[in-house]
């Protein structure tokens, strides 16, 4: 209020007006942004489709349901050493996605960088990446199962789409904030493209590439059991998918639980570590 | 960088390059992937791709079946995305440094996020499935409880990055508890919110997809019905559709995210 005194201070419309709105235009994008969040929900559930549901019941059965699950663990249908083999398999299966998608992923990158690269070559990788991540990531494994037949390589190359997506953008932006001197130095010295690549961004990138690809193999095992379940890939997420909808037994699904969970926050620890470490401020996805 | 220094990192780089192709045979091995099958697989699937998945005049005749249950899927991702996201706050609120109330309720909303983000959205859809049914609800919370665990670890992030010395100068002038979490900490870490609650409402629309696979629901189930019997000229249609959507979301959102950081 005390700016009324300074009539410089002052909010003016363009034909002089004092203006009485208060707030400005960021303030008012969230205030509509949440209004618009709050009415779309609201309708939501208005819309939703309840055929069949019995909410009270399916609530306290849901209880019960959870209660088998985390007290009463146990396995049921195969043993000890399958599931660690299942396990493996999951894991596996991430590792491979995450690395040949991080080697694809840097050469992509090199093509994105804005310091590396012509202005059109950049604007059309962006354009692809921004095509390939709109499709969910189930979709790319189901059509590559139809197109590459089933197996391990179907499911590799489908979430390989998305790691490469991810991960061209983060390597992209690192490189693009490698120091210009360095650059600017070795082109001085008449070196190619290649050498700068080599001498220049490969050394005062490298950890950052590999804490990135690790942040992204810890998404990629989420994604790895998921479509063992849902594009029967195999691993750990098949066995829980069959384990719930085929045998109906809590035990072994409250037992796959457990695991997935176990090295899920084992990753979480690393990468929290990793990201303390190597990148100081928040992480984006 | 003196040459010892050069030497240990070329080192460094040497070791962790082979660690990775251990790994990575070992991973093979495991999976039974054949480098040489993925690479040959990979030219002809994309040419299966462009002579297979055309959207035909026939296909076309779908499209209003498919966008009503498009509609459906954004619409449960945003219903799950926003009130996952007030359940959040108050968790955020609970479990970030600045603002906990005792060390109980900290570790509580830190262990509460945690378990529900690391078991993945697949096991809570075919968990919730089994006695909530084939309907909207039982997608809406799947994804609600994964989007609870991720939003709150963000939004903790948020208030402790935020609000540092707003708290403190509210705390001198003596400021009740609820004054301060209400004039300082949420108009601070506000903006920040809300980007993370768009990213997520992002997000969750594909993860609506695979939920929907597995639950019968929303575009999922209309993908997996088509798939299944084979029709992929509607299989790329509603393929098509999925990412126009997501596109235009992002775009909206992406504009809001510069208007207001």
């Amino acid at each position: 209020m005390e700016t009324v005194a300074n009539p410089t201070y002052m909010k003016r419309k363009r034909n002089g007006r004092i203006s009485i709105k208060a707030g400005s235009k960021s303030e008012r994008v969230i205030r509509l942004t949440m209004m618009l969040l709050f009415v779309l929900t609201v309708t939501a559930f208005l819309l939703f489709d309840y055929t069949g549901l019995e909410l009270w019941t399916a609530i306290v059965e849901t209880g019960q349901n959870l209660k088998v699950m985390f007290f009463e663990p146990a396995l049921n249908h195969f043993t000890w050493a399958e599931a660690f083999y299942q396990v493996g398999v999951t894991l596996g299966l991430a590792v491979l996605s995450t690395i040949i998608g991080a080697v694809i992923a840097f050469f992509l990158a090199l093509m994105a960088a804005t310091n590396l690269s012509k202005e059109w070559v950049t604007k059309v990788v962006r354009v692809i990446v921004a095509f390939i991540r709109a499709v969910p990531t189930v979709l790319w494994v189901l059509i590559f199962a139809i197109a590459a037949g089933l197996g391990s390589e179907a499911a590799v190359l489908g979430m390989l789409f998305h790691s490469i997506a991810y991960l061209v953008k983060a390597f992209s932006e690192a490189f693009e904030e490698v120091d210009k001197g360095i650059l600017e130095a070795l082109r001085a010295t008449g070196s190619s493209w290649w050498h700068v690549v080599i001498h220049g961004i490969m050394p005062s990138t490298f950890t950052y590439i590999l804490s990135w690809t690790f942040l992204r193999f810890e998404i990629n095992f989420a994604v790895a059991v998921a479509m063992g379940a849902a594009a029967g890939a195999g691993g750990i997420g098949f066995e829980l998918f069959m384990a719930s909808g085929f045998y109906f037994d809590l035990s072994e699904v409250g037992f796959i639980t457990y695991a997935i969970l176990i090295i899920a926050i084992i990753l979480e620890v690393f990468s929290t570590q990793l990201k303390n470490r190597y990148f100081p401020s928040s992480v984006r996805n | 960088m003196s040459e010892k220094v050069m030497q240990k990192r070329k080192w460094q780089m040497t070791i962790a390059l082979i660690i990775i192709i251990a790994i990575t045979y070992l991973s093979a091995a495991i999976t039974k992937f054949n480098f040489i099958d993925g690479l040959v697989a990979f030219p002809e699937a994309i040419g299966w791709m462009f002579s297979n998945l055309l959207i035909t005049q026939e296909s076309l005749e779908k499209l209003p079946t498919i966008l009503d249950k498009l509609v459906e899927t954004i619409f449960m991702s945003i219903a799950a995305t926003t009130t996952a996201a007030v359940v959040s706050i108050f968790l955020g609120i609970m479990g970030s440094k600045t603002t906990s109330i005792n060390g109980f309720l900290s570790t509580f909303a830190r262990f509460i996020a945690s378990v529900s983000r690391n078991i993945p959205v697949v096991a809570w859809a075919l968990i919730l499935l089994l006695s909530f049914g084939q309907n909207s609800l039982t997608g809406y919370l799947a994804l609600f409880v994964g989007t609870v665990g991720f939003l709150t670890r963000a939004f903790i992030e948020s208030i402790d990055e935020a609000s540092h010395s707003a708290v403190e100068a509210l705390t001198a002038t003596g400021a009740t508890y609820f004054h301060i979490v209400n004039k300082a900490v949420i108009p601070q870490s506000l903006p920040q919110m809300i980007s993370w609650i768009l990213f997520m409402i992002e997000t969750n629309i594909r993860s609506a997809t695979l939920v929907g696979i597995l639950t019968g629901t929303g575009i999922g189930y209309t993908f997996d019905m088509y798939y299944k019997s084979m029709n992929y000229n509607v299989v790329a249609l509603v393929t098509f559709s999925i990412v126009i959507a997501v596109i235009i979301i992002e775009l909206m959102s992406n504009y809001i995210r510069k208007v207001i950081m």
